[in-house]
């Protein structure tokens, strides 16, 4: 089943903070290709994650997963349709890397069942694509930070989703595994998947993703193909660095060339107060 | 999942395990009636047993028997299902607030339930096994709900977990003393230390009645939680995102464990530490998934209970140890080496 996930005119606020975290957030992400979440650290983005994966709720808005709304979709079959990675968190826990995978199989089996041939496999499978096979019986405290993302996200795949959300998933990889990771997500959607990824990496989102949406400070700043989305004028007004963006092959490239120099009206009080960084813009 | 044995060694080793475990059980229990001082011993022992189920063998005393059957034997089952009840809230304690070093003595809810048992004596409620283990249940929950309360987010803390229930549990240990003490008659202060350490020497059938009825409801729905719990090795958004309904799950899994606590404590008084030493040792022999560690756990904390009692018993017989003592004196120590190993990891 292919379906698409949609976020209309998404709400997020806390109490005591005077401005939402989410500001009328319009998002879509469609079958068949990788869309990256992008935006400097706060901009909302795993906010945004958590509630189009349906584990946070917004103050108002809706997600729609294919046609139906999210907030209607019974629990499990929810975890069925929609797998999430999460960043890695801290856990005590000593289970085996193959109980791990097998916890993305619980929203398939019913309470008290074992794990069926189709659980094994799509464990199995799991392990493979993302290079862990042979890891089954090693515990989760004796795997690096790399290999634990890595069975994450087979957990994840052994959910079978159709929609797959992760938070930044090259987390803790080393540059080979990277790479890896992400042209499997552009060959899961080649699938069919929707994917949809939170990157801080701009240069692997222009190389890998199809789509991206620009938060800044909760909000939409451009959303569409990737390739109109990363602009060096967008680069400059919401991560404050100079790029310069180049296209060979039919992918971007991205190659930052340094931090774009403080603007004088973006620090009015160094601007007044410091003669020094006067100097420095003359 | 992926093991290398035949799937048909998988499913009968199961089997083979949870034998073994119930011949370990009924051991412990023949064991813990038959040793332990007096004119009773293993014949007697038997030939009790035997005349009960009408095999053709010369009946014991009256006096003999029913010191076997109001004294050992209600004694026996109690610590079995006590254990039992103890080891498995630790188990899931540890689960639901992931806190390697979570029981339901470090936590206070022990001290609580027994405050609350104490004070339903004390006010003249009823003294029967159901009002106090009632009063117990109250005063457990307020004491979990207090610690809860003052660690706010902060429950994973392992730190301030235990400190936070240490505190707790000793507000309330003070709140016993000061109801037996100030309140109490002769006979309810004589009591104090059944109260805060914990003994098996009053054991009587209704509460063995009561502990083991809401032991196997609990018992029952901890495994229904099983999975769930390992789900929650990563956090509660990992496992909603697994479609585990989190909240549920956490109630299901801290009624259960305040109810078993409750009774437990109403019929035994605060044995400390089972909770702790008995999933952790059962954790190396059947790894720390739930569907197994959980069970694992129950068989694991009556036999180790049936022992401790067994010990104390015996070692400075004819004087007796309470069964907390004993649990405190290994308990301590093994407290100890699992907080070390988790500093270093």
């Amino acid at each position: 089943m292919t379906l698409s996930l949609r976020g209309e005119h998404l709400m997020y606020s806390v109490r005591g903070r005077p401005l939402p975290i989410l500001d009328d957030i319009e998002f879509t992400a469609v079958p068949g290709q990788v869309t990256a979440l992008l935006g400097p650290n706060g901009s909302g983005k795993s906010t945004l994650l958590h509630i189009l994966a349906g584990v946070a709720s917004p103050t108002s808005g809706q997600v729609r997963l294919g046609d139906r709304p999210l907030q209607d979709v019974p629990r499990r079959e929810r975890a069925r349709h929609l797998a999430m990675m999460e960043q890695a968190s801290d856990t005590d826990t000593d289970l085996a890397v193959a109980d791990v995978v097998a916890l993305g199989r619980l929203p398939h089996r019913a309470r008290l069942d074992l794990e069926s041939p189709r659980d094994v496999a799509a464990c199995t499978r799991g392990l493979s694509s993302v290079g862990m096979t042979g890891t089954e019986h090693r515990r989760w405290q004796t795997l690096s930070g790399g290999e634990r993302q890595r069975v994450h996200a087979a957990r994840a795949l052994a959910q079978e989703p159709s929609v797959l959300l992760l938070d930044e998933p090259t987390n803790h990889l080393d540059i080979r595994h990277q790479h890896q990771l992400l042209s499997l997500l552009n060959q899961l959607a080649g699938d069919g998947l929707t994917v949809v990824v939170v990157l801080h990496d701009l240069s692997l989102a222009a190389q890998y993703c199809d789509r991206a949406m620009v938060l800044d400070s909760g909000r939409v700043h451009a959303a569409g193909e990737i390739a109109d989305v990363l602009t060096p004028t967008a680069l400059r007004q919401v991560f404050g660095v100079d790029a310069q963006i180049t296209r060979a092959d039919g992918r971007l490239a991205v190659q930052i060339l340094g931090v774009t120099a403080p603007q004088p009206t973006a620090l009015p009080a160094l601007r007044d107060s410091s003669p020094a960084s006067h100097a420095a813009h003359r | 999942m992926t093991s290398s044995s035949s799937p048909s060694a998988e499913r009968l080793r199961p089997i083979g395990a949870t034998l073994v475990a119930w011949l370990l059980l009924v051991a412990g229990v023949l064991v813990s009636i038959a040793v332990g001082g007096g004119e009773i011993g293993w014949s007697e022992t038997l030939r009790s047993l035997g005349s009960r189920v009408g095999l053709p063998v010369e009946p014991l005393s009256a006096l003999a028997d029913s010191v076997v059957w109001q004294l050992r034997a209600p004694r026996a089952l109690l610590a079995a299902v006590a254990g039992a009840g103890l080891a498995t809230s630790g188990a899931i304690l540890q689960a639901v607030t992931r806190n390697a070093l979570a029981e339901p003595y470090l936590l206070g809810i022990s001290s609580g339930a027994s405050t609350g048992a104490v004070l339903v004596m004390v006010a003249g409620l009823g003294a029967g096994a159901v009002s106090l283990a009632a009063g117990a249940l109250v005063g457990g929950l307020v004491a979990f709900g207090l610690v809860l309360v003052l660690l706010g987010r902060h429950a994973s803390n392992t730190g301030r977990l235990v400190l936070t229930g240490v505190v707790v549990g000793q507000l309330f240990t003070a709140m016993t003393s000061l109801v037996l003490l100030g309140w109490g008659d002769a006979d309810a202060a004589r009591g104090l230390t059944y109260w805060l350490t914990g003994s098996l020497a009053a054991a009587r059938w209704p509460a063995v009645a009561l502990c083991v009825g809401v032991t196997s409801i609990a018992l029952v729905a901890a495994r229904l939680i099983a999975s769930d719990l390992d789900a929650f090795a990563f956090g509660a958004v990992a496992s909603a995102s697994l479609g585990v309904p989190v909240a549920a799950v956490r109630s299901v899994a801290l009624i259960a464990t305040a109810a078993v606590t409750a009774v437990v404590v109403s019929a035994v008084g605060a044995i400390g530490f089972v909770g702790l030493i008995v999933p952790h040792a059962v954790r190396a022999l059947v790894g720390p998934q739930h569907r197994r560690l959980l069970p694992a756990s129950a068989f694991g904390g009556a036999v180790f209970l049936l022992l401790a009692d067994l010990v104390g018993r015996i070692v400075l017989a004819p004087r007796e140890l309470p069964v907390g003592v004993i649990t405190a004196l290994i308990g301590v120590p093994a407290f100890l080496i699992i907080l070390r190993r988790k500093e270093r990891s």
